[in-house]
C-alpha cells in the first residue's frame, strides 16, 4: 500500500546527512587559528559599544545578498529555507502564507517589523506572503526569544519570533543619495515595479521613501492525476492580486543614541481562489485590505551603564470580504468590513551593574479595538500591560540570562456582551550558553521558556462561536544545542553549523468544538501537543581561485509532533496535521566574476492533513528545485543587475494544504538598477 | 584532506540533483475489492468542507464486513472522487443518490455496482426525496437572482430519467428536509444566515402545479422532517441558538394543525414502524458538559417512551451521536458517531433492545445510511 510513497527515503536522508556530517568530521580534525565566535549575528543598529545582541538562542538569518539570490517572492518564501519551520501556503502569489515555528502553531509566532510587533488581535495570524523582499535587509527567526535583554516586553511574549528588518540608509563616502529601481515580471501575468530613494539630509539625519506595486493574474496550470485513474489539468482562477505598498522613514543619529520613524501603507485587492473540490474548480470571493501604521523608536545611552529604548506605534487595519451569490450561486451573501486599531507604547531600560552583569526593566502598553458590521457584534477593546524584568550575566566561558514577563489583560465590550476576564500571567525564561574552549568556535546552549498566547478576539467574541471563558494557550519549550564555526584558509573558507534538539509542549490548545447543535460550534481549551524535534543548519563558504566562490547551506528538520489530547481517542499520539517528520532545504550559490548562479531545493516529507494518520489523509511529499542566474553590469555610476529564474524546475504538481494546488514550473525576470 | 572534503560535498549535491530528476509518481487508485451488493447498507461520510473528503462505505450483511471508501476505487476516472461534503443519501429504484453539498451536485450511481451514472447539478443542494419518478431537492441557493440574502431558497423538481432540473419553486429560508404526502410536499425552512433572521415555517407545495400553497408557522429554525403512517409529520427545530432550544413539533397533515413541542431536543431522527427514534446532544454552556439523548417516541400516542434506548452503557462511549437509521427488517438500530468532526467516526449497531452488537470505524463525519435489501424483504 505504501510503495507509491517516496520510494527511496533512506537514500534521500542519507544524502542529506552526508552533506553535513562529512564536513563536521573532517574539519573537527584540523582545529587551527583563531576564529570568531560569531555565528548568526544580525546586523541591526546597535549603539552602545558593547555587543548586546550576541545570540545564545537558536537564530537563523537570511540577509542582504543571500536574500537577493534566493528565487523568492515574499518573506514567507524565504522562511521556507529555515529549519524547524512549516509554512502553510495556499498557493500562488496572493495565497495566504503563514508560519508555524516548531509545530506550536501560527498563533505562537510573533512577527516584528523594524523592531515592533505586527499585531492582529482579531485572529492572531500574519500573512507573510504580503511582505515583499524588495525593501528587506534581513529576516531573522528566533526560537524562544531574541536573546537580548535590552528590548521591549513584547519581545519576550511569543514562543518564537520572526524579525523583519527593512533597509536602513547607508551611504558610500561622498554620496548623498541612493536610488534603487526594480522591475519584476514573469509567469502568472506578474508585473512588479518598485523604487527606493534614500537621501542624506545632513550628517545626522537621513530619509528614505519606497514604493512598490504588484499586479498578477494569479493564473497557473495545475494537474490532478491518479495513477490508473483520472488525469485533469485546469487553470487556477480568481488568484489575482493588485497591491500597492508605500513606506517612508527618517533615521537620525544623536551623540549617544539614535532614532527612527516609519510610515507604512499597504493597500490591496485580491481574489480568494478557494479549495479545488469535485465539480467546483473556481471561487469568486474577494478581499480588500488596507494597512497603515506609523511607528517610532528612540535609543539613548545616558551613561556607559544606563540605556533607554522607547517605542511607539499606531496601526489601522481594514479588511473587506465579499462573497456574492450573483457570481457564485452556492455562496451565502457575505459583505463584511472589519476595522482594527492598535496603539502601542514601550519603554525598555537597561542598567549595567558590572561589565558582566546587566539588568533590565521593560514596560509596554497596548490597546486594541475591533469593529465589524456583523450582527450582534461584541465590539471588543483590549488593554494589555506587559512588564518584563530580565538579567544577563556574561563571564567567559558562561552566559546566563533570565527573564520574567508579567502580562495583564483587560477587555471591554459593547453593553450587551459580557467581556472576558483574564487572570494576570507570569511566565519565565532561562537561557544559558557555555563556550568550553577559548580558541575553538564551539558553543553549547540551552533554554527553557514558558509562554502563552491570548485567545484572539475572534476566539472570544466571534458571534456564536466565541467563548469568553477561554484560558490562554500555553507552551513550554526546552532546547539544547550547539553551534560551531570555523574559518579556514584553503578551499573551504568558512564553516558554520548549528544543531538543536528540543522538546515542546502545548496545552490548553484552543480548538473548535461542536455544541448541542452541529450548526453551532464553540471554542474550547482542549488540545494537548508534545513535540520532539531536531533542527540542523549548516553553512559553508568555498573559494576556488580568485574568481569562483561557492556558498552552500543545508537545513534539516525532524519533528515528531503528537496529539496527546485524550488517551481514549482512536488517534491518540497521531502526528498533528501538516507537520512532516522530515523536511529540509539546500542552497548552492556560485559567483564567478560578475555572474551568479543559485540553485535551491526544498523538501517536505510525507505528512497527514489530520491527526488521524489514515490513508485518506495522507499527503505526498513534495520537493522543488529553483534555479536562477544573475549578471551584474556597471555603466558609469549605474549598477545593473539582470536575473532570470526558473522555479519548480521539474514541474512538480503538489499541494502544501489539501485542495490548494501549487504552481508548476514558472519563470521570472528581474531588472535591478542602482544609482 | 580538505580537497576530499570538498569533493564529498560536491558529490552529495550531484547525487541529490540526480535524485530530483527522478519522478515522484502519483498516488494510485486503490485496487477495487470484490463486493457483492445484495444485502447491506451504504454509509455516506460528509467529510469537512474544502477537503473533498466525502466518502461512501458499504456494510455487507452476508459476511458482516465493513468496506471503507468504495466509491473512488469503482470510479477511477471520476475527477476528484465523490466530492466535498456529503449531505444526504437515498436509494430510489436501482439507483443510489448522494447529495454532495459543497460540490453543488447529486451523484447518481448504480446501487449494485456503485458505478457512476450521472450527476444532477444544483448549487447548495441539501436533501432529496422521490415521488412518481421525480426527485425533489432542497437548496439554500436563492431562487431569484435579485434575492441577494437568499431569504428564499428553493425546491427543485428533477426528472430521474434525464437527471435534468425541470422546475423550481421558491420556499422559505435555507430549506432542509422534506416529506411527501399524497401530491403535497412539505419542506422545513430554517434561517437566513446572511441576515440572521429565523424562519419559522414549513412550506407546503402542490406537486401538480409546483407552487407554494401554504406556509405553516411552527417554530424557529426547522430542520429534520419525517412522516409516520398515520399522516403526522414530525419536524425538529434547531432553536435560535440563543435562548430557544432544540425541540420537536408535529403537524397533522389532514388539518395542517401544529402540535407540541414534545420537550425533547432533536439533532437527527428516523421512523420505523410506530417508533420515532431521535438523537441529540445538549451542550450546557455553564457546566461545559453535554448530555446525549437517544429517545423513542410512540407515533400512536406521541409519548416519549424513553430518552435513552441504549441499555448496555455504550452511550458513554459515543462522543457525538450524529446519524441514525433502523433496519426495516431486523429492526437493528444504527447510530453514527461523528467524534470531533475532524477524525474518522464510527458506526454502532444496536439490537432492537438497545444492546451493542458491533461497531466499525468509518470515514470523516459519518452521517447518512441507506439500506440495500431484497425488494420482497423491504415491505414493512
Amino acid at each position: 500500500m505504501h510503495d507509491f510513497r517516496f520510494c527511496n527515503n533512506a537514500l534521500f536522508y542519507g544524502i542529506i546527512l552526508l552533506g553535513f556530517i562529512l564536513p563536521i568530521r573532517v574539519s573537527g580534525q584540523m582545529a587551527e587559528k583563531i576564529d570568531t565566535t560569531k555565528t548568526y549575528y544580525l546586523k541591526e543598529f546597535v549603539l552602545t559599544q558593547r555587543r548586546i545582541n550576541r545570540e545564545v538562542v537558536p537564530a537563523q538569518t537570511l540577509s542582504g545578498k543571500q536574500l537577493e539570490q534566493l528565487s523568492v517572492h515574499s518573506v514567507a518564501d524565504a522562511i521556507r529555507y529555515f529549519s524547524g519551520v512549516q509554512i502553510k501556503d495556499y498557493g500562488g502569489i496572493g495565497g495566504l502564507k503563514t508560519v508555524n515555528i516548531r509545530s506550536m502553531g501560527t498563533n505562537h509566532v510573533g512577527v516584528f517589523y523594524d523592531g515592533i510587533e505586527l499585531g492582529n488581535a482579531q485572529n492572531g495570524t500574519i500573512d507573510l506572503g504580503r511582505f515583499s523582499l524588495d525593501n528587506m535587509e534581513a529576516i531573522t527567526l528566533y526560537n524562544g526569544q531574541k536573546s537580548s535583554i535590552f528590548q521591549p516586553a513584547k519581545d519576550y511574549s511569543s514562543a518564537g519570533s520572526v524579525y523583519l528588518q527593512s533597509r536602513t540608509p547607508r551611504f558610500e563616502d561622498g554620496k548623498k543619495y541612493n536610488v534603487k529601481a526594480t522591475f519584476k515580471t514573469g509567469s502568472f501575468g506578474t508585473a512588479n515595479p518598485a523604487i527606493l530613494w534614500e537621501q542624506k539630509l545632513n550628517e545626522k539625519i537621513s530619509g528614505s521613501i519606497s514604493g512598490e506595486y504588484l499586479y498578477t493574474t494569479g493564473r497557473y496550470k495545475f494537474t490532478y492525476r491518479k495513477e490508473g485513474g483520472y488525469d485533469t489539468t485546469a487553470v487556477r482562477h480568481n488568484g489575482d492580486v493588485n497591491a500597492l505598498r508605500m513606506e517612508a522613514g527618517l533615521f537620525g543619529k544623536t551623540k549617544d543614541g539614535n532614532w527612527r520613524t516609519k510610515l507604512y501603507f499597504y493597500n490591496s485587492e485580491r481574489g480568494y481562489p478557494g479549495a479545488i473540490v469535485r465539480n467546483k474548480f473556481s471561487n469568486e470571493d474577494r478581499q480588500w485590505d488596507s494597512n497603515f501604521f506609523v511607528q517610532s523608536s528612540l535609543r539613548k545611552s545616558f551613561t556607559e551603564r544606563y540605556h533607554l529604548l522607547i517605542n511607539g506605534k499606531y496601526a489601522y487595519d481594514y479588511l473587506h470580504y465579499l462573497a456574492d451569490p450573483r457570481k457564485d450561486a452556492s455562496v451565502t451573501y457575505t459583505n463584511n468590513h472589519y476595522r482594527q486599531q492598535e496603539i502601542y507604547l514601550s519603554a525598555a531600560q537597561m542598567y549595567s551593574i558590572f561589565n558582566c552583569w546587566d539588568i533590565s526593566l521593560s514596560t509596554d502598553f497596548q490597546w486594541n479595538k475591533l469593529n465589524a458590521d456583523l450582527i450582534n457584534f461584541a465590539y471588543p477593546r483590549r488593554y494589555t500591560g506587559l512588564v518584563a524584568i530580565a538579567s544577563s550575566f556574561e563571564m567567559e566561558p558562561v552566559k546566563l540570562q533570565a527573564s520574567l514577563l508579567g502580562t495583564f489583560t483587560k477587555e471591554t465590550t459593547s453593553s450587551t456582551a459580557t467581556p472576558a476576564s483574564h487572570k494576570p500571567q507570569y511566565t519565565p525564561t532561562v537561557i544559558a550558553s557555555y563556550h568550553p574552549w577559548r580558541h575553538i568556535g564551539l558553543d553549547i546552549r540551552a533554554f527553557y521558556k514558558k509562554i502563552f498566547r491570548m485567545p484572539t478576539l475572534n476566539d472570544l467574541y466571534y458571534i456564536m462561536i466565541g467563548n469568553v471563558d477561554l484560558n490562554p494557550e500555553y507552551t513550554t519549550q526546552y532546547d539544547l544545542g550547539i553551534t560551531y564555526s570555523k574559518t579556514f584558509s584553503g578551499i573551504l573558507q568558512i564553516l558554520e553549523i548549528q544543531a538543536d534538539g528540543y522538546y515542546n509542549q502545548v496545552r490548553d490548545k484552543i480548538v473548535a468544538m461542536p455544541t448541542s447543535n452541529f450548526f453551532r460550534w464553540t471554542m474550547v481549551n482542549l488540545g494537548k501537543v508534545k513535540i520532539k524535534g531536531i533542527d540542523i543548519a549548516a553553512n559553508a563558504g568555498w573559494r576556488f581561485g580568485s574568481r569562483l566562490s561557492i556558498d552552500t547551506r543545508i537545513n534539516y528538520t525532524y519533528q515528531k509532533a503528537q496529539d496527546y489530547t485524550s488517551p481514549d481517542d482512536l488517534y491518540y499520539k497521531g502526528q498533528i496535521p501538516y507537520v512532516p517528520w522530515h523536511s529540509g532545504s539546500a542552497v548552492v550559490n556560485a559567483g564567478y566574476k560578475s555572474w551568479e548562479l543559485n540553485y535551491s531545493f526544498i523538501y517536505t516529507g510525507e505528512r497527514y492533513a489530520s491527526r488521524a494518520n489514515t490513508e485518506e489523509n495522507y499527503i505526498l511529499p513534495w520537493y522543488t528545485s529553483d534555479l536562477s542566474l544573475s549578471k551584474n553590469l556597471r555603466w558609469h555610476k549605474t549598477g545593473i543587475r539582470i536575473t532570470a529564474e526558473v522555479n519548480n524546475l521539474f514541474n512538480q504538481q503538489y499541494e502544501v494544504v489539501r485542495s490548494y494546488p501549487m504552481p508548476g514550473t514558472n519563470f521570472k525576470l528581474i531588472l535591478n538598477v542602482t544609482l | 584532506m580538505k580537497r576530499i572534503n570538498a569533493q564529498n560535498i560536491c558529490n552529495a549535491f550531484l547525487l541529490m540533483l540526480l535524485l530530483l530528476t527522478s519522478c515522484r509518481g502519483d498516488e494510485p487508485v486503490p485496487t477495487p475489492r470484490e463486493i457483492t451488493v445484495s444485502s447491506g447498507f451504504y454509509l455516506l461520510n460528509e467529510g469537512n468542507k474544502g477537503n473533498n473528503m466525502a466518502t461512501l462505505d458499504y456494510f455487507d450483511y452476508t459476511n458482516n464486513t465493513y468496506y471503507l471508501n468504495i466509491y473512488a476505487e469503482r470510479n477511477p476516472d471520476i475527477v476528484k472522487e465523490l466530492g466535498d461534503v456529503g449531505n444526504d443519501l437515498q436509494i430510489y429504484g436501482s439507483r443510489l443518490y448522494a447529495v454532495i453539498n459543497s460540490s453543488n451536485f447529486i451523484e447518481v450511481t448504480d446501487v449494485k455496482t456503485t458505478k457512476h451514472i450521472g450527476t444532477i447539478q444544483i448549487p447548495s443542494c441539501r436533501y432529496i426525496v422521490f415521488h412518481k419518478n421525480k426527485a425533489y431537492v432542497s437548496s439554500y441557493a436563492s431562487a431569484d437572482g435579485s434575492d441577494l440574502y437568499a431569504k428564499h431558497g428553493y425546491v427543485a423538481q428533477v426528472d430521474t430519467a434525464s437527471l435534468q432540473v425541470e422546475r423550481i419553486v421558491a420556499v422559505g429560508s435555507q430549506p432542509e428536509e422534506m416529506v411527501i404526502i399524497g401530491d403535497k410536499l412539505y419542506v422545513a425552512n430554517s434561517m437566513c444566515v446572511s441576515t440572521g433572521e429565523m424562519d419559522r415555517t414549513v412550506s407546503v407545495i402542490d406537486l401538480n402545479t409546483f407552487t407554494e400553497i401554504k406556509k405553516i408557522d411552527v417554530a424557529a429554525n426547522l430542520h429534520r422532517m419525517k412522516v409516520d403512517r398515520y399522516g403526522y409529520i414530525y419536524v425538529s427545530s434547531r432553536g435560535d441558538y440563543y435562548d430557544g432550544k432544540s425541540d420537536l413539533y408535529l403537524i397533522n397533515s389532514q388539518t395542517d394543525a401544529v402540535e407540541g413541542p414534545l420537550s425533547i431536543p432533536v439533532n437527527n431522527m428516523c421512523i420505523s414502524g410506530d417508533s420515532l427514534y431521535v438523537l441529540s446532544k445538549e451542550f450546557n454552556y455553564i457546566t461545559g458538559y453535554a448530555q446525549s439523548v437517544y429517545g423513542i417516541i410512540d407515533t400512536r400516542t406521541h409519548k416519549i417512551l424513553t430518552r435513552n434506548f441504549i441499555s448496555d452503557g455504550t452511550d458513554l462511549q459515543i462522543d457525538m451521536p450524529y446519524g441514525i437509521n433502523v433496519n426495516p427488517i431486523s429492526k437493528e438500530i444504527l447510530i453514527t458517531d461523528a467524534k470531533d468532526f475532524i477524525t474518522p467516526g464510527k458506526v454502532y449497531c444496536f439490537s432492537p433492545d438497545g444492546k451493542k452488537k458491533w461497531e466499525k470505524i468509518c470515514g470523516e463525519i459519518p452521517s447518512n445510511i441507506a439500506f440495500v435489501l431484497e425488494t420482497e424483504q423491504v415491505k414493512d
